[in-house]
């Protein structure tokens, strides 16, 4: 049963990780990605992994929420439309990540990986807890630092006017160095 | 289920994600590449952790890592895109070649 729910998850995981790249539409194409998540959410559930499972999937599917909003912005061949190639180098790439996929599966199939040392935990949820806020708090710390660095940083990135605002003076007055006068009053409305 | 075969499914997930991050034209479908190859790495990692050492939380841990890679890496990929479209309305790889050289 077991077996046949893993079968099931990973053709479902690896099929609709293919259908991203295949389907003409990049919509489309991010909801393929939200169920190869949701496949490999699945998966971590068979290893008894139950709390990391259901956060990959909900995780991943907000994710592909939004994601859907910045595909619909850059949407190359809208709804299929305008058909085109989104590709480019297809057959290097073919040839490269064929190559990747006989090299890792040969070392997955040959490399004598260690037995199974120890029996898991009563409850692997308990035990991550216990171990994020005991001996692997580094971690915790480490994760909370960068994820509150990435929200600065990508909101430094995606505003408009950059790190700091310097509004330089009007168009046509030009100074000396017209971005660097600090000292000039905030402009009315949005910066261009 | 075994170890083999969980490692053969990470292994056609990072290919596939790894055939999208190379030929994919558009930033944001190479990101959606990156995002499958970090994918197989998670069911690496809770492969490795129910396998081979299951008691010790350090894979789990491994795990939860990569999921915050995982969104730290599009949150960032995105404000990029955003910064590359509105600084030289590229939205396609070969667009941003300014350091090509």
């Amino acid at each position: 049963m077991a077996m046949l729910a893993f079968l099931v998850l990973a053709v479902t995981a690896v099929a609709s990780g293919v259908a991203v790249f295949t389907v003409d539409s990049m919509a489309r194409a991010t909801f393929a990605l939200a169920l190869s998540f949701v496949a490999v959410g699945g998966e971590l559930i068979l290893l008894d992994l139950a709390y990391l499972g259901v956060i990959t999937v909900l995780m991943m599917v907000m994710e592909m929420a939004i994601m859907v909003v910045f595909m619909v912005m850059f949407m190359m061949n809208p709804a299929g439309l305008m058909p085109m190639s989104m590709l480019h180098n297809k057959r290097g790439a073919l040839v490269i990540s064929a190559g990747t996929f006989l090299v890792l599966a040969a070392g997955a199939v040959t490399v004598p990986w260690p037995t199974r040392r120890g029996a898991e935990p009563a409850d692997p949820t308990r035990a991550l807890g216990e171990a994020l806020m005991g001996p692997k708090m580094l971690v915790m710390m480490a994760v909370s630092a960068v994820l509150f660095a990435t929200m600065v940083s990508a909101l430094v990135l995606a505003v408009a006017h950059g790190r700091y605002e310097r509004p330089g003076p009007p168009d046509g007055d030009a100074g000396p160095a017209p971005r660097d006068r600090l000292d000039r009053a905030h402009r009315d409305g949005p910066t261009p | 289920m075994t170890l083999q075969l969980y490692l053969l499914l990470a292994a056609a997930l990072f290919a596939v994600g790894l055939y999208g991050a190379l030929s994919q034209q558009s930033v944001v479908m190479v990101m959606m590449g990156l995002e499958l190859m970090v994918n197989a790495v998670i069911v690496v990692a809770a492969a490795f952790w129910y396998f081979c050492a299951p008691s010790s939380p350090d894979g789990q841990v491994l795990v939860l890592v990569v999921i915050s890679a995982m969104t730290v890496e599009m949150a960032m990929g995105f404000a990029v895109t955003t910064l590359l479209f509105r600084a030289s309305d590229a939205d396609m790889t070969d667009m941003a070649a300014e350091l090509n050289g």
